[in-house]
């Protein structure tokens, strides 16, 4: 318990270092929110834009305004998002939820194929299957996410037309229904799992190979069990554990993979929005974006070291 | 047995290291082989593969062949680049960490940490996206092309020493306690010259392996950065800003995708299959 609330404080002080480096990054970003409002009123004079300035707090010193700033968020006050004219909350919450539609099912598929044919390639290390998982493990790690899709998109929307190469409108926007979503979903979800699924099959294997050295593994088998009852029943379970939790790590990961996969396919997601964001001098959007996209992944270490407590009862003791 | 001549029994690794040093080579000597990379031809856009193109021609007319070469130079350059910045920072904090020990340790690693738990593809589009003069740069430096290939260098080393960092750490605090390091701080050398003479080369080969499986990592990175348009600047060719192009006429000819991705398929795949025949070259018991 005493373990759990020292990393909890550990990733708030990282989250909170993190939105000092964030709010400074974004002030070295090219313009600044009030050059944009000139920019899109030509009314506006040199007076007024000092005037502005000093409405808004402007002029006042950058660690005061990183101040209120973080006064406002930590009220739950994001602002509101100047390109996409709605409120910041309003805008990252459909994107949230698309971006996790996708990681979940890039996940599932990359477990569905990593975790089978690591227990399967380890049974014979050096063996024909082992070399030809070694080979796809390799490949999948060696992939650059965005031409991988753009490759699935070239097969299966262009040339064999089955598929949609993109354009998935969001969760909440009605129309299509669930089929249409999921062939929206099948391309970026392949992609993401392919080029997912290559460190998991390996670390599954590892995993595999280090549990079968161990006594209670011999004992089974003096017992009598069979070698795919050892596999499964035995040592799959402890295999199991350090494979959950390099998972809970990836999460991170798989957000910077979907972001990629996001803007190859036009995925209304968290990764193309802080992309749009960023690229469009949209600061409370960027700012609440980059800062959820961060506590995301620091949840997913701290999630890692609960399921490896939980699953584990030798590291609970400690 | 040593390390060369285990190396010289694995032949997987064997073939990724000569196409690594084919690579290096082909990008070397690029300007000879290859015409220039820019010259448009806009009668013959998007044409196939024919004797005066071998790989045909891109949405510009531009040779794609020669662009793939001079591209694979920017890109391996800056991969490289980044790379020997990332090693050079990673090694000296994790020296200095793990030499130095206490408060400077315990500081130094909760920055790693922190830095590793950091959502890395969106910060780095961040700082791709500054404006570089807010920073007070001279602004005709801003403009050659030396400093766009060598701002990308600088922001992905700027996040990729940490697991340099850890690992020269951890082998610091085990050669630390050696009987040789012993013998020279008795013998009055400083902490300087233990950490360079006396502990770096016992962290070299651990460190070579990660360089090399992170150079595979880097052109991924370089390369996305450069395809979402924040790396590498077109119309200086990349790899990665090669598929930009791409994506705008992925439906009219869907192969133009494919060389530039199949070349840095080939070689992260090359410096992957390279960093691990070392690593188990280097530690035969893993």
């Amino acid at each position: 318990m005493g373990l759990i609330l020292g990393r909890l404080g550990q990733s708030l002080a990282v989250l909170l270092a993190m939105s000092f480096v964030i709010y400074g990054l974004m002030g070295l970003m090219p313009g600044d929110p009030i050059d944009l409002m000139i920019a899109a009123d030509p009314h506006l004079s040199a007076a007024d834009a000092v005037r502005l300035k000093a409405l808004y707090g402007l002029d006042r010193p950058w660690t005061e305004r990183y101040l209120r700033w973080l006064a406002r968020i930590a009220q739950g006050e994001l602002g509101y998002s100047r390109l996409f004219a709605r409120p910041v909350l309003d805008a990252l919450g459909p994107a949230l939820a698309n971006t996790a539609l996708l990681m979940f099912c890039a996940l599932a598929l990359a477990l569905t194929l990593a975790l089978p044919l690591g227990v399967a390639a380890s049974r014979r290390p050096g063996g024909g299957l082992d070399h030809a998982a070694n080979l796809l493990a390799f490949v999948s790690v060696s992939v650059p996410t965005f031409w991988l899709g753009l490759m699935l998109v070239a097969v299966f929307a262009v040339w064999l037309g089955w598929l949609p190469a993109g354009g998935m409108h969001g969760l909440a926007e009605d129309g299509g229904g669930p089929v249409d979503r999921l062939r929206h979903l099948a391309l970026p979800v392949a992609t993401l799992g392919i080029a997912g699924c290559g460190q998991y099959l390996r670390q599954m294997r590892a995993a595999m190979l280090a549990e079968a050295g161990h006594d209670y593994v011999r004992t089974a088998r003096a017992k009598g069990c069979g070698p795919v009852r050892v596999l499964l029943g035995h040592q799959l379970r402890n295999a199991l554990i350090p494979v959950t939790t390099i998972v809970a790590l990836e999460i991170g990961g798989l957000f910077s993979g979907a972001l990629i996969a996001e803007t190859v396919f036009a995925w209304p997601g968290m990764g193309r929005l802080i992309y749009e964001a960023v690229m469009g001098n949209d600061f409370n959007l960027a700012l609440s974006g980059l800062l959820l996209a961060t506590a995301m992944t620091l949840a997913g270490s701290i999630l890692a070291d609960l399921a490896y407590a939980w699953l584990d009862p030798r590291v609970r003791s400690l | 047995m040593t390390v060369l001549a285990r190396l010289r029994g694995d032949p997987v690794a064997l073939v990724a290291i000569i196409l690594l040093l084919a690579l290096a080579v082909a990008a070397i000597l690029a300007p000879w082989l290859a015409p220039d990379p820019e010259s448009l031809d806009l009668a013959a856009m998007l044409a196939a593969p024919s004797l005066a193109h071998p790989l045909g021609t891109d949405e510009l007319g531009r040779d794609v062949a020669s662009r793939l070469l001079h591209g694979g130079r920017v890109s391996l350059a800056v991969a490289a680049a980044t790379a020997l910045l990332a090693g050079l920072t990673g090694t000296a904090l994790g020296l200095l960490s793990g030499y130095g020990g206490g408060r400077l340790d315990a500081v130094l690693m909760r920055l790693t940490d922190g830095v590793m738990a950091l959502p890395l593809l969106p910060l780095l589009i961040v700082l791709a996206a500054l404006d570089p003069a807010k920073l007070g740069l001279a602004p005709d430096l801003l403009h050659s092309e030396a400093f766009a290939v060598g701002r990308i260098v600088v922001i992905v080393a700027l996040v990729g020493w940490t697991q340099v960092a850890r690992l020269v750490r951890a082998q610091t605090l085990a050669v630390k306690a050696r009987d040789h390091v012993r013998a020279a701080r008795a013998i009055g050398a400083g902490p300087v010259r233990i950490m360079l003479r006396h502990i770096l080369p016992h962290v070299a080969s651990p460190v070579l392996v990660a360089t090399t499986l992170s150079v595979g990592h880097i052109i991924l990175i370089e390369s996305a950065l450069s395809f979402l348009g924040l790396g590498v600047q077109p119309p200086l060719a990349s790899w990665g800003n090669m598929l930009t192009g791409a994506i705008g006429t992925i439906w009219t000819s869907p192969a133009a995708a494919l060389w530039p991705g199949l070349a840095i398929l080939l070689t992260v795949l090359a410096c992957n299959l390279a960093g691990d025949g070392l690593q188990r070259a280097c530690d035969p018991r893993r």
